[in-house]
């Protein structure tokens, strides 16, 4: 890992830890309120605030775990660091893709 | 020589890569180091084993040796220490250091674990002639402390042994050529900081580290190179996001 890819991901790491306390302090509020699944969505729908917050956790989280993997794979996988970077940009664009999908579906419709 | 007080068995390594280990009986001796019985089977039992070994008195850092499938300094290494019985019918099998290429028997390859502190600008740039006035460093600036945290190395190659990221990294330059950069780095006389941060921010560089510290738990000088790494990971970060390195994939 070079000194870009490590910037980057302490970075994204500093940035999702804020937001995965408000994630898990949501869950906890949900659940004991004991929302349904109709109940959250009227909350999100249409909310700048909720589609703000996971995007932003989507392209951090989509980063932060594609560095991890690229590291992983170039330590312990027979693929060199050339193709450990292509596979883990894959990666990190199909984390992406599934986190905004489900961003939307919250907020969108 | 004290007399001896019973016998051990000791288990070593013989040829190279391809080798087996093989078993001797030496004898068992009060205050004995594990370099005494590796030096007892050379010159008694078998002039043929190769090992390395210079000053016996832990300074000169050559006959380090993974000692019971751990790496360590063999000369400051009591038998009874790692040996678990008393009475010295415990194991002890003692081998070449790992992570780097057997010669034979006992000896490593260095090279690699040498060039590395090459590749890490582990050696001094000065700044001044002889001509000019001696530099005042205050010993107690924290430049200076954080320097002489680090400089008591004695490139035994315990730390580069032990390392899980040497390990499975091979172009990693290891806890110890990253402790000798951040030495450097933090001397004040030093000119060469900004080649320095750009090789060690490079790809097999300090952020290739992992931090299990077992370098810090192995070395026998119980320096702390993760400390060290951890500094350079900051002070690269710094120097990257201020543009004055830039990030290299390949060693630059």
């Amino acid at each position: 890992m070079n000194v870009r890819l490590y910037v980057w991901q302490r970075g994204t790491a500093a940035l999702m830890a804020p937001l995965v306390l408000i994630h898990i302090a949501v869950i906890f509020y949900a659940t004991r309120q004991g929302f349904s699944a109709a109940d959250i969505l009227s909350r999100t729908h249409g909310s700048l605030v909720w589609a703000l917050f996971y995007g932003i956790f989507v392209a951090a989280a989509a980063i932060h775990a594609s560095i991890g993997v690229r590291n992983i794979l170039s330590e312990w996988s027979p693929l060199d660091a050339r193709r450990a970077g292509l596979f883990a940009i894959g990666f990190g664009l199909i984390l992406a893709v599934l986190g905004f999908r489900a961003v939307a579906a919250v907020v969108l419709w | 020589m004290s007399e001896a007080l019973a016998e051990l068995s000791v288990s070593l390594w013989r040829g190279a890569a391809a080798g087996r280990y093989e078993t001797y009986v030496v004898p068992r001796r009060e205050s004995q180091t594990v370099l005494d019985v590796v030096t007892f089977v050379q010159r008694h039992i078998d002039p043929t084993l190769s090992y390395r070994f210079a000053c016996r008195v832990g300074v000169c850092g050559s006959c380090a040796m993974t000692v019971n499938g751990r790496p360590r300094w063999t000369c400051r290494t009591h038998v009874s220490k790692v040996v678990a019985k008393a009475d010295g019918s415990g194991r002890l099998e003692i081998g070449p250091l790992e992570n780097l290429a057997v010669i034979k028997d006992l000896t490593t390859d260095m090279t690699p674990f040498f060039e590395k502190w090459q590749e890490a600008k582990g050696t001094f740039a000065p700044t001044k002639t002889r001509h000019d006035a001696i530099e005042q460093i205050r010993p107690d600036s924290a430049a200076r402390v954080a320097a002489d945290a680090a400089i008591e190395c004695i490139n035994c190659g315990v730390c580069y042994a032990g390392c899980d990221t040497v390990r499975w990294n091979a172009e990693y330059f290891g806890p110890a050529a990253l402790t000798r950069a951040w030495t450097l780095v933090n001397d004040e006389r030093d000119g060469g900081n900004t080649a320095r941060l750009q090789a060690v921010a490079a790809s097999g560089g300090c952020h290739a580290c992992h931090s299990h510290q077992s370098c810090q738990e192995l070395c026998p000088q119980t320096l702390n190179p993760t400390a060290a790494i951890a500094g350079l990971k900051r002070r690269t970060a710094a120097a990257y996001l201020k543009g004055e390195i830039k990030a290299c994939e390949t060693k630059p």
